[in-house]
């Protein structure tokens, strides 16, 4: 009984917390509500990395999915980089945006931070990474939790897209 | 305390366990009540799927509904002849010529008799046909898509109620008709029916690869009522049976007046005698006007092109193709066993069955043992095709499905009940009641060569108190019954929508290795398509308004326009981007005159709007997409007529 109402106390401060994020400008009453909100998971979840996941560097990170290991040649293919670009135009760029934060984090200097294996299971695993790949899911709570779609894409044309993602600078 | 209470629990449960096994009563609970799993017999555990696929007719839904074997759950209603706001079918721009017809746009049917399409006999799952018996109709639906993607209008009939059956290679799909009617149509007496009207029975050809039906041919047949039918299989390959009543030709008072007769005949047609006729340049084409809507699973579009004539047989025309098979008594349901040797004629006035044997038949027709001629067609010798007759006692006989191990089930009407003979010896084996007035039964795959005959469906007409009420009206009831034993075993009850007529069963492992998830952006070739979010845009021509609008979860791109004028026509052109599987989005403009949009992966729809009002007007979507999808969301600024607010569109500016 007890832990019941403990964790409808936990989920009302979460759905508190949830909605507080939207309401920047408002200055109304419920800001008494959310001060009170914001506290617990501060609590609950200590030692949070400040470093936004997006802005995080891990280059031995491969990510969760089919892919282990790829070698990139030191010079970029441009017929796959432009195939890649053909299939980002379709696939991504409603939430991807070249030097801009948008829906997702912008893909230009992504092999900076990631992993190449990183960025294509993220591409063809974003269920999985989310679920098992702590940096995924720290990305997923700065984006507001708007999930990757998993866009089907194949093995080769994520791999294309990556070599698009390598000229961009 | 607690532990009194479940104790109690467990008995109450145990003991209402005991007396629903014990309200079976057919007597066969010898082994007692602990032995019986009929629960587990129904039983699909969640995750878990169903053996069989069933595809039951909506009747005045005019659509298909989906539902799982042996569980009764329903998973789909598919729109065929009706329009469906959840899917926007009927309403969106590329949908609206499917309901074309020759008498304009008919937004709904009666469906009546589903068929899955046939490769030797036996269901190969890519199609499932059914027709529209109001204003005659065939209607093709994908077993991949399960969308509807063929709807052929057809001319001369009246109430397209011995349709759609397919024959063993669907080359065919036939189409009887149910009222005769004057030929061409035309203002004259009722009263002057007799000699005058005539009953067209239309073979429509299904093309192998794609599917697409064309109306070959039609057989103006003297004025009976054609009630059903079933093609000959195996031996009888090549031949098609029709029930007749009304051999009176009445015109009125039908339900006196056209049953009268001691026997109507089943008609039995050559259609490989006809076929080859016609191919020879036999027939006359005469002035017609019907309807072939297509809809192209690329374009994600119907068109609707009106057809000008059709080829018509008068069957004096072709000896040897036409003959009539003396039935008592008004039959109805018109079954042929999985071998093709025997035709079930169900005299619905009648308490016994008539089987006709189709050697006997071949025999007759070869001997020329004719007891006559009506409208100059031979009607063979009842005794001398007849092969046997089972008397059941039941009332009432409506329709007979097979289960490939020599019985037959056969429903009653009237005396409420399902009986199990054998065919051959023709005797009774089991009889289960129904709940109530059972009309079609199904067995999947029960009217082809291969039948699987576990669970046979009784699809009922009447309700009353199986369920909770649900006022006057209740949805008709159906019960499923384990076959796979001696005896038929009632192992579930559910309710249907809409009014079940026949229904298509067919193993799950045909269909859902095959079942499609997605459609490929990249094979999309919708005209007004985006497939990259950067070509989304919204042009003006006139006054009509056209938005290039992509989504994703969880935004509209754009979703923030300007330049809308009071009398625009807006078009919205939604594509969506998403390409997983079970990710629709949907959309809906307020104060708009249709229904919503619900756009499939890969898939582009269009929904008209014209504003009325000056104002900032939302529209959002409708299908619960992601986390953020109470936020997929968007205005459009509408200006009065005449005002000079620029064309603007923008997404996170």
């Amino acid at each position: 009984m007890k832990i019941a109402i403990r964790s409808l106390a936990i989920i009302f401060s979460l759905l508190l917390l949830s909605c507080g994020g939207k309401e920047e400008k408002k200055k109304a009453g419920f800001s008494v509500d959310r001060t009170k909100a914001t506290e617990k998971p501060a609590e609950t979840a200590p030692a949070i990395d400040a470093t936004p996941a997006s802005a995080r560097i891990d280059l031995s990170n491969k990510g969760v999915g089919p892919i282990t290991e790829i070698t990139l040649d030191s010079e970029i293919d441009e017929a796959l980089a432009k195939s890649g670009e053909e299939v980002y135009n379709q696939m991504c760029l409603a939430c991807h945006r070249v030097g801009k934060k948008f829906i997702g984090p912008a893909p230009d200097g992504i092999l900076e931070r990631r992993s190449p294996e990183w960025v294509m299971n993220m591409i063809l695993n974003p269920e999985g990474m989310v679920k098992e790949d702590a940096l995924a899911k720290d990305l997923l709570m700065e984006f507001n939790g708007a999930p990757m779609a998993n866009q089907g894409l194949t093995e080769e044309q994520a791999r294309s897209v990556l070599e698009f993602f390598r000229t961009l600078k | 305390m607690k532990k009194y209470s479940f104790y109690v629990m467990l008995l109450i449960g145990f003991s209402a366990l005991l007396s629903s096994c014990g309200n079976q009563g057919d007597g066969q609970s010898s082994n007692g009540a602990l032995s019986s799993s009929t629960a587990e017999k129904a039983y699909v555990a969640p995750g878990e799927h169903d053996e069989f696929y069933a595809f039951i007719s909506g009747g005045y839904s005019g659509n298909i509904t989906v539902y799982g074997l042996p569980s009764g759950r329903m998973f789909k209603e598919i729109p065929v002849f009706s329009q469906f706001p959840t899917s926007g079918y009927g309403y969106s721009e590329e949908t609206k010529p499917m309901l074309n017809t020759s008498f304009g746009f008919v937004p709904w049917d009666d469906s009546h008799h589903p068929d899955i399409s046939q490769t030797n006999g036996e269901l190969d799952g890519r199609w499932i046909f059914i027709n529209g018996n109001n204003t005659p109709r065939i209607a093709r639906v994908s077993l991949s898509t399960f969308e509807t993607e063929e709807i052929i209008e057809l001319p001369n009939s009246a109430g397209n109620h011995s349709s759609s059956f397919v024959t063993e290679n669907s080359e065919y799909v036939v189409a009887g008709t149910r009222f005769s009617v004057p030929i061409p149509q035309r203002d004259m007496p009722i009263n002057e029916y007799k000699g005058n009207f005539k009953g067209s029975l239309s073979f429509v050809s299904v093309a192998p690869d794609n599917g697409r039906m064309n109306l070959e041919f039609q057989i103006i047949m003297p004025g009976f009522n054609y009630d059903l039918a079933h093609p000959g299989r195996g031996k009888s390959h090549g031949w098609f049976f029709f029930t007749t009543y009304n051999t009176e030709e009445a015109n009125t008072l039908m339900e006196v007046n056209s049953s009268q007769n001691d026997k109507d005949f089943i008609a039995a047609i050559n259609w490989k005698k006809v076929e080859e006729y016609v191919k020879n340049g036999g027939g006359t084409k005469i002035p017609a006007e019907y309807a072939h809507n297509v809809y192209d699973e690329h374009t994600h579009t119907a068109t609707s092109t009106m057809k000008k004539e059709v080829l018509t047989v008068n069957p004096l025309d072709v000896p040897g193709a036409v003959f009539f098979l003396p039935t008592p008594k008004s039959p109805h349901g018109c079954d042929v066993d999985p071998s093709g040797q025997y035709i079930i004629g169900n005299g619905k006035l009648s308490a016994d069955l008539t089987v006709h044997s189709f050697d006997k038949m071949i025999a007759a027709i070869e001997g020329e043992k004719f007891d006559g001629e009506a409208y100059g067609i031979p009607i063979l010798k009842f005794e001398d095709v007849l092969a046997g007759v089972v008397k059941s006692g039941g009332l009432g006989p409506l329709h007979t499905e097979f289960d490939g191990k020599g019985n037959a089930y056969t429903t009653f009407f009237i005396s409420s009940e399902v009986v199990k003979w054998k065919l051959g010896t023709w005797e009774v084996l089991d009889r289960q009641p129904t709940f109530y007035s059972v009309g079609h039964l199904m067995i999947p795959g029960g009217n082809s060569a291969k039948p699987f005959g576990k669970y046979v469906v009784a699809l009922n007409k009447i309700t009353k108190d199986r369920y909770l009420p649900t006022g006057p009206e209740m949805e008709h009831s159906a019960q499923i019954y384990d076959i796979s034993g001696d005896k038929m075993e009632l192992i579930y009850d559910f309710p249907t929508h809409g009014e079940p007529h026949y229904a298509a069963g067919i193993p799950a492992d045909l269909l859902a290795p095959k079942s499609k998830k997605i459609y490929r952006l990249d094979e999309n070739k919708h005209p007004y398509a985006v497939l990259t979010p950067s070509d989304a845009k919204v042009t003006r021509e006139g006054n009509e308004v056209h938005v290039y609008m992509s989504t994703i979860r969880s935004h509209f791109t754009p979703d923030n326009i300007e330049g809308v004028k009071v009398g625009d026509k807006v078009y919205f052109h939604i594509t969506n981007h998403e390409q997983d599987f079970d990710v629709p989005h949907g959309f809906s403009m307020i104060g708009q005159n249709t229904s919503e949009l619900l756009v499939m992966p890969g898939q582009t729809k269009t929904s008209l709007w014209e504003p009325k009002k000056p104002g900032v007007w939302p529209f959002y979507c409708t299908d619960f997409c992601s986390a953020l999808h109470q936020e997929m969301q968007g205005y459009v600024r509408v200006s009065p007529a005449g005002s000079n607010v620029p064309l603007t569109y923008t997404l996170g500016e």
